[in-house]
């Protein structure tokens, strides 16, 4: 770009947005939409997934050993068959004696439990995996060890987890790929008519000397322009969004066990996104409006 | 200087528009190019703005070769040549002196030099009182100076102009005819593509004559000289 010529790209970049207003703000309109219904769905994908990663953290599956079997050859024998069952990141044995003093501890009078054995309970392990996803695998792996009578997990709540963080993702990803096409469309749109409407002027340049890229410049800047207006004006009303319902998700006490991510860690990673797609889509619009005008 | 060197041009739908063209337009030399309708006037005109390329032969504009040339290289071409048309093709939204000085702001000049240059052309062409009005506040004739001041204000070697007296009455043809010649005079090459008869005689100049694809003749004769061939 010459210094001198930035000053006309610019004059004519930005009265070619207020030539063509309607169309402008529909492009910016439809921009924001795209990219606030995009940012919704990642942040919703991003809560789900952080939700999924607290449960896998307090969910362990519990594989109990059977007395017999405790008796025998002692309920640490299993470890290395429990850990070489698929997904199982570790384990961590529990003797039926520490099951017993976890459990009296969980009360405060501990007197009525005197008179009980800590042979009522059984050996154990705690046994946590790579994905929650793989809990049913995880599961069957542990059931065919000898010397495991009984395994505990909570599968039906893991797993709607998990579906539901797999229909997110798919979804999400689909959105975005299907949104950034049709700002990409209403963007080439909207620059296509100031290409028309400057048809003879592009003629023209081309038969006094202009070289492509001084044609191609204000359309460029007016994509620029009005991608990057679709980005922050976005930005704004996600960030307006995700706070009011961030509050009235936290104001009710039934899904109080729900930890959402605060807006403040996504923000400078979510700006940067819609500016790069806002720009991209902008730019890239313009680029295919302009494209036939700079032949011959 | 335009040379074209036994050109042949078909167009993709299997037209012949030209059959072995030749003839050389030299520095400072002026030139009337006529011939009927579909004679090949326009492939010709197109060709030396490189809007399209030969099929065969050789064509030298201002020392570059259109057959050969690259794309990107055309605006450097086409800055060697000032183009009028016939339908003088002004951006209405632009006042006179924004017209002219659009030409000069597309290939790259500073402020300082467009600020100096644009009222020196329009008071060539005699509009140097009418700079800041809208071409539709012009006459035909008023129009067509415009046009010639932005082909001028570049500075360019050639003027090659397509019919630009077809929207003119004959005054104001005549006007702009010796307009172009007073641009010759200052050493600019000319060459002027016409249908008028009577305006071609009535200067002395050498007229290029096609029909059907070939030049028929080429001389000082005058029109009336084509149509007796």
């Amino acid at each position: 770009m010459k210094k001198s010529n930035t000053g006309y790209y610019i004059k004519e970049g930005v009265s070619s947005i207020f030539t063509h207003g309607f169309m402008s703000f529909a492009s910016v309109a439809i921009t924001v939409a795209c990219l606030v219904i995009m940012g919704s769905f990642s942040l919703l994908a991003m809560n789900v997934n952080s939700i999924v990663a607290d449960f896998e953290d307090e969910n362990v599956v519990i594989a109990f050993v059977d007395k017999a079997y405790s008796q025998e050859n002692g309920g640490e024998a299993l470890k290395s068959s429990v850990l070489s069952v698929e997904h199982v990141t570790s384990a961590e044995f529990i003797s039926k004696e520490e099951a017993y003093q976890s459990f009296v501890g969980k009360y405060d009078d501990t007197m009525q439990f005197d008179d009980l054995d800590s042979d009522i309970l059984r050996d154990r392990y705690a046994v946590y995996m790579d994905d929650v996803a793989n809990i049913t695998d995880v599961q069957v792996g542990l059931s065919r060890i000898p010397g495991i009578a009984e395994i505990k997990a909570n599968l039906n709540v893991a797993q709607g987890f998990v579906t539901a963080r797999n229909i997110i993702s798919v979804v999400s990803l689909s959105l975005v790929v299907v949104l950034i096409i049709v700002s990409l469309f209403i963007m080439s749109n909207t620059v296509k008519l100031t290409t028309i409407d400057r048809k003879d002027e592009i003629a023209i340049m081309r038969m006094v000397g202009a070289t492509n890229s001084f044609i191609r410049w204000p359309f460029l800047l007016q994509g620029f322009i009005l991608g990057l207006l679709g980005a922050l004006l976005a930005y704004l009303v996600q960030w307006g969004l995700y706070e009011l319902l961030t509050n009235i998700i936290l104001s009710d006490y039934s899904v109080s066990f729900i930890s959402l991510v605060p807006f403040a860690t996504v923000a400078l990673p979510l700006l940067l996104i819609f500016l790069i797609i806002g720009l991209c889509v902008g730019v890239g619009g313009s680029t295919m409006a302009i494209k036939n005008y700079l032949k011959v | 200087m335009i040379q074209f060197n036994d050109v042949y041009k078909e167009y993709a739908n299997g037209i012949k528009a030209l059959k072995g063209i030749s003839f050389t337009l030299r520095d400072g030399e002026f030139a009337f190019l006529v011939g009927p309708s579909g004679s090949g006037k326009s492939t010709l005109m197109k060709l030396i703005t490189g809007e399209i390329s030969p099929s065969s032969g050789s064509i030298l504009v201002n020392g570059y070769m259109m057959d050969k040339i690259r794309m990107r290289k055309l605006p450097y071409v086409r800055r060697t040549l000032g183009i009028v048309f016939q339908d003088f093709r002004l951006i209405e939204k632009k006042t006179v002196y924004e017209n002219v000085a659009f030409a000069m702001r597309v290939v790259g000049a500073p402020n300082r030099e467009i600020r100096k240059r644009v009222p020196y052309v329009l008071d060539l062409v005699g509009l140097a009182d009418k700079a800041t009005m809208h071409p539709n506040e012009l006459s035909g004739g008023e129009q067509q100076r415009v046009a010639i001041a932005r082909a001028l204000v570049n500075n360019p070697s050639t003027i090659i102009a397509d019919e630009p007296t077809g929207n003119l009455d004959p005054a104001r043809s005549l006007e702009i005819l010796m307009l172009m010649q007073k641009i010759n005079e200052l050493g600019t090459t000319v060459l002027i593509v016409t249908h008028e008869k009577a305006m071609v005689d009535e200067f002395s100049q050498r007229v290029i004559a096609i029909d059907g694809g070939h030049l028929i003749s080429d001389g000082m004769d005058g029109y009336y000289n084509y149509e007796e061939v």
